[in-house]
């Protein structure tokens, strides 16, 4: 068992000629992943990396029937091609390209929830379930099949997370990038309740950071419903209110999102604190004893 | 992308809210003409910086002829005003704004957000205005209203009303608020803003509803498809190092301390720079080369570091996703030559090739310390900025 993506997911890549698209798609079958196609506007009926290019996710739909899709198309695209997939029915996409509009974002999310679809990203490395597939751009070969769930909001950050938990032997169930920006398609909830239900996953990693209060209400939700331990490093300890960190989502405005408030919500509600990044695997090793 | 007051009122006018008649100069003797076409006897001259806190400062004045704005103007224009909001340094005044002076019966609160929690435009309204909201919304939270905006129906008139309750106005200024929703929420829409603040929001002792101040914040990621709004860009507002990163891709904020920090990815920058801080050093800077750290953006990123005076030390850390840390070793040994690095260099490679990385470092003759553990770099880097 695992979440969202296993042996059984079949990827459509959509921006699937451009370079960024390529180069990840090559490393993604290389790991395993099933990649039944490919979207790219005007080039269908070429072949690419193996796999067929269509001219709409629709065409695909019909020829491939894939059920899931990674968008790595340029930011002024992004809310057609995710409009287009969840248009087709694809259930799991995930979007990979930073700089979305927000106000094309609160459209998208309006919809997609409306459908019943989980988009992850934009702005996110990906999803990935060591040993069954890769759905992203991490580096495959620090990942590991085990036990630790891990959600995130940053890309590099979380395979630090990742290379700790696999040095120290314990792996991951899957690990979920739900991205930086202010409205991302996936919250960290969403994620809590589908590791908390999977068998696999006996302990849960969050990695998260300063700015909006994503954090404190996982807090609760952790409080009230989930029964699996939690381990959670926020990063921005250090960074002075009100500048931006480089993620859309990471500002510290009118001293709510601090990284302290953070910390001390997820405490209050039984979640183990890594007090540095250098701590996150040993921290899960602790809690799973 | 923050904007000055004037061109943000330039887009209310734009949308038909109501500002006050006004003239923006960079020299100091247009400000007689200035005065002299708004007309009448009284106005206030506000000096143009991307900060607020600027009445404190001294930065807005009530005036009564015209040679006061020139003198305003002449005292302001080219110096830096420094506010509660700005740094030490304080911000350039390269524009002054004269407005006709507004008889004000009472001052109310306004502002439009992105809301994360609730995924909409959100309307902020208070009847408490002119000072600071933070703290009626800590105190007296029933004197605030929170509105959202359903991206499917857009503004509705009963929601007009119910921020007009509120803000205790009158019916007839109830009926202008309404026409006014619609009109922020298309200016909101229309130019990808991500915050809209009028603070004061005024009733005029002629009893209308006008705005004395605009405060917009554009979403930086839709820049490209506001022509208007880049128009308006003014990097004299910026910290030059920062505009400078920003040009070439790179995400840089600067800081108080001597460890300049060069990382690839946000959330992990940031936790360098809280490990850095954990073993009581002090990061001179936030800076994320991008997931793509090819050689040409090292170059620059340690360019843009290094001009920092304060740096003692450079802490690059590079978790090698995709980008190979064999490239990223050639890329930095290249780029400290280009540079001319002259101070300690403390890289730590992990990841893709690290070892490889590593070895390329070590047999340069270069003097980096390389180290593939997070946790003796960040020691190594702290030792060596004391």
């Amino acid at each position: 068992m695992s979440i969202l993506v296993d042996k059984n997911t079949r990827l459509l890549v959509q921006g699937f000629t451009g370079s960024q698209a390529t180069l990840h798609s090559e490393q993604s079958i290389e790991y395993g992943t099933n990649i039944v196609g490919g979207v790219t506007p005007g080039k269908g009926g070429q072949t690419h990396l193996g796999a067929p290019v269509f001219n709409s996710v629709h065409d695909a739909m019909e020829a491939v029937q894939p059920n899931a899709s990674i968008i790595f198309v340029p930011a002024p695209f992004c809310k057609d091609s995710i409009l287009e997939a969840a248009d087709a029915g694809i259930k799991l996409i995930i979007c990979i390209t930073e700089g979305v509009p927000t106000l094309d974002m609160l459209v998208v999310k309006k919809r997609i929830d409306e459908l019943g679809i989980q988009l992850i990203g934009p702005n996110c490395p990906g999803v990935i379930t060591p040993g069954a597939a890769k759905l992203g751009i991490m580096p495959g070969s620090i990942h590991m099949e085990g036990s630790v769930g891990i959600i995130s909001r940053s890309g590099t950050l979380t395979y630090e997370a990742v290379k700790q938990t696999t040095d120290l032997g314990l792996g991951q169930s899957t690990c979920v990038g739900i991205g930086g920006d202010p409205i991302p398609g996936t919250s960290f909830i969403d994620v809590l309740k589908l590791f908390e239900a999977d068998e696999q996953t006996k302990a849960i990693v969050m990695v998260g950071e300063i700015g909006g209060t994503a954090e404190e209400e996982a807090a609760e939700y952790i409080r009230d419903y989930v029964t699996k331990p939690v381990i959670s490093y926020i990063a921005g300890q250090t960074a002075p209110a009100g500048k931006r960190m480089g993620h859309a989502g990471a500002i510290i405005a009118g001293g709510k999102g601090t990284a302290a408030d953070k910390i001390k919500k997820l405490q209050e509600c039984g979640v183990h604190i890594a007090e540095n990044l250098l701590q996150i695997g040993a921290k899960a090793k602790e809690v799973l004893g | 992308m923050n904007l000055h007051e004037y061109q943000g009122k330039q887009l209310f006018a734009k949308f038909g809210l109501p500002v006050s008649q006004h003239k923006v100069i960079t020299e100091a003797e247009d400000a007689t003409n200035a005065c002299r076409d708004i007309g009448g006897t009284k106005w206030v001259v506000k000096a143009q910086v991307h900060a607020g806190g600027r009445g404190k400062a001294g930065g807005v004045k009530l005036i009564n002829t015209p040679e006061e704005a020139v003198e305003f103007s002449q005292h302001w224009l080219g110096k830096r005003l420094i506010t509660y909001q700005t740094d030490a340094e304080g911000q350039l005044v390269n524009s002054i704004l004269i407005e006709e002076c507004t008889d004000i019966a009472q001052e109310l609160y306004l502002s439009a957000v992105v809301d994360r929690a609730t995924q909409r435009i959100v309307f902020i309204g208070s009847s408490e205005g002119g000072v600071n909201i933070e703290e009626v919304a800590e105190k007296t939270p029933e004197k605030i209203i929170y509105e959202a905006i359903d991206p499917l129906t857009g503004p509705m008139p009963f929601q007009a009303r119910k921020i007009s309750k509120i803000l205790g106005l009158n019916s007839d200024q109830a009926k202008d608020f309404s026409k006014m929703l619609p009109q922020l929420t298309d200016l909101f829409i229309t130019h990808d803003l991500s915050l809209l603040e009028i603070n004061p929001l005024v009733i005029t002792q002629g009893g209308k509803l006008h705005c004395l101040d605009a405060k917009i914040n554009i979403d930086t990621n839709a820049i490209y498809r506001q022509p208007e709004i880049q128009e308006m860009h003014d990097p004299s507002q910026e910290d030059p190092r920062e505009s400078e990163a920003a040009l070439h891709d790179l995400s840089y904020v600067s800081l108080e301390g001597n460890i300049g920090c060069m990382v690839n990815g946000a959330g992990l920058a940031m936790g360098t720079m809280d490990t850095i801080k954990y073993f009581g050093g002090a990061p001179a800077n936030f800076l994320d080369v991008g997931g793509t750290a090819t050689q040409e953006r090292v170059s620059k990123a340690f360019k843009i570091i290094l001009a920092d005076p304060e740096v003692k030390v450079v802490l690059v850390n590079i978790f090698g996703g995709i980008v190979r840390c064999d490239l990223i070793a050639e890329g930095i040994l290249a780029a400290i030559k280009e540079v001319g690095v002259s101070i300690p260099v403390v890289v730590r490679l992990e990841g893709n090739n690290a070892e490889i990385g590593s070895k390329i470092l070590a047999e340069s003759g270069a003097e980096i310390v390389s180290l593939n553990n997070l946790e003796e770099a960040a020691k190594k880097a702290v030792e060596l900025s004391k």
